[in-house]
């Protein structure tokens, strides 16, 4: 059975055939759309290694079919930074060390996106890490994750970042 | 490989023709959380998935009645973001709520954690003790059924082939209302329930209860709702002889089994302290003191 869907790819419109209705959003953008930066960790929605927002909310592209995202927006790694200016997340990501082998990273980065969108943390830094128990980081990089979430979202409430996320 | 096919109907007339009209198994779709992962480890091999999502009335909430229509297919994300739901039937929201990460939060429906049929789903007992019902749509029309009556066994529902839920229902409020969801984890996030227990009360003016009821989940093979519980709450304020009635009551339901999570034994004590601590929470909710869940 071959599927035709349209969809928004980092606000690009992409058309895509699915030859098989199982290709999950996750091996859609990695293996058809050339976009590896989302990353496959667990395959089964524990790691949040494919975290991507859909429609501006954060899920994991791994439990998601293709063809339900059929007119729908995405937004992944690659779609975060502005030429060579890095979204405010990703640099504070790297400011606070927030990764060792970078491998949960785009990940960690969507969700935090996410979270930053969500608004429902403040700056409490257990509300911060209870938003972000979806992402998984094997080197324990979660101190500098915490800390560079808290930063971005204070350098996004400056008068001067109103509109960056 | 087998070969899948996939469909995304406009219409439940047409969801229910696509379902009845497949020779092999066909599976209604809503987040697709459990789904997907059970079509990946090969455990569910369906001809057919039916994605729900695009059917008028299966996703967005709506106060009806003096209640509240959940679209079958409506996330937990917009149930936790909802607040006038939140405010009616915060047990109900934070059952949800609990259930996987923010990622899992906005796919995850409550109908799915319903006909997913796991004995530990968190919202089932929390539906169960707010008297919820689902709305089921197939070939002879809409049918409504208590949602105690839905799981039959682990991983089967009382719903035909062709049948779906196309909302869940909560019922009007009486003044003095109020409900809450606790589960027991080994861990504090993303973790499978060990016992859940539901618990949903009305008080008179005095705080002395007039309507309860309890349900349990992860200590038998079906979320339960234990009579003996809600009655044992019905005509006192939450004295230390009511609470052991209610613990004694939660405990004599459990059918556990022993596994990796808790033994017998370890299940139902917890059952029991479950119920007391849920109780707490929604008397204390009922009586217009604020509560926090956990
Ligand atoms: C990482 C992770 C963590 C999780 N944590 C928890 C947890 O803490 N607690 C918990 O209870 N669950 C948990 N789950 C399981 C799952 O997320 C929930 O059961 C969820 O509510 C399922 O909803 P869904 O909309 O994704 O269902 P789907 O996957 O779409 O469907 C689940 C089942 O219900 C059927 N179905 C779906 N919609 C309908 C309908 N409208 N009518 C009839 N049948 C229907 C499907 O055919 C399927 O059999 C977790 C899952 C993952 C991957
Ligand atoms: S790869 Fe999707 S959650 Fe792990
Ligand atoms: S940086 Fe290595 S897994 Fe997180």
């Amino acid at each position: 059975m071959s599927l035709s869907i349209s969809l928004s790819v980092n606000g690009v419109a992409r058309e895509v055939a699915l030859d098989d209705p199982r290709v999950t959003l996750l091996d859609l953008l990695r293996e058809r759309l050339d976009l590896t930066g989302t990353k496959k960790g667990c395959d089964r929605g524990q790691c949040g290694a494919c975290t991507v927002l859909l429609d501006g909310r954060r899920i994991n592209a791994c439990l998601a079919l293709a063809a339900s995202c059929d007119g729908a927006a995405v937004l992944t790694i690659e779609g975060l930074a502005q030429g060579d200016t890095l979204h405010p997340v990703q640099a504070a990501f790297i400011a606070h060390d927030g990764l060792q082998c970078g491998f949960c990273t785009p990940g960690q980065i969507m969700s935090a996106v996410g979270l930053l969108r969500e608004a429902q943390t403040g700056d409490d830094p257990e509300r911060v890490r209870e938003a972000m128990s979806g992402n998984l980081c094997r080197c324990g990089a979660y101190a500098g994750i915490t800390e560079a979430i808290l930063d971005a979202q204070r350098q996004l409430a400056a008068p001067d970042h109103a509109e960056a996320a | 490989m087998p070969s899948l096919n996939y469909a995304a109907p406009t219409s439940v007339q047409e969801a229910v023709a696509l379902l009845a009209g497949a020779a092999g198994l066909a599976k209604p779709m809503a987040g697709g959380t459990d789904l997907l992962v059970q079509l990946r480890s090969g455990r569910l091999k369906p001809e057919l998935i039916v994605d729900t999502k695009q059917i008028p009335g299966m996703i967005g909430i709506r106060e009806e009645a003096g209640g509240f229509v959940i679209g079958g297919a409506t996330s937990g994300a917009m149930l936790e973001a909802h607040a006038a739901l939140k405010a009616a039937w915060p047990g109900v929201v934070e059952a949800m709520d609990l259930i996987g990460s923010e990622q899992i939060q906005g796919r995850a429906s409550l109908a799915g954690n319903l006909c997913n049929a796991s004995p530990a789903a968190d919202s089932v007992p929390a539906m169960i003790a707010a008297a919820a019902v689902a709305v089921i749509v197939g070939p002879k029309g809409e049918r409504t059924v208590p949602v105690e009556s839905i799981v039959v066994s682990p991983g089967r529902t009382s719903l035909a082939r062709d049948e779906f839920i196309l909302a869940i229902r909560l019922p009007p409020r009486p003044a003095h209302s109020g409900d809450a969801y606790l589960r027991f984890i080994p861990r504090t996030e993303m973790d499978i329930a060990v016992v859940g227990c539901g618990v949903n009360v009305t008080l008179d003016a005095a705080g002395v209860c007039t309507a309860a009821r309890v349900s349990v989940g992860a200590v038998a093979p079906t979320p339960l709702l234990v009579a003996e519980a809600g009655a044992a709450l019905v005509g006192h304020t939450l004295d230390e002889a009511t609470l052991a009635k209610l613990d004694a009551a939660a405990r004599a339901a459990c059918k556990p089994i022993s596994d990796k999570r808790g033994t017998i034994e370890y299940r139902i004590k917890v059952a029991g302290v479950l119920a007391r601590r849920a109780a707490a929470i929604a008397f204390e909710r009922a009586a217009g003191r604020v509560a926090k869940g956990h």
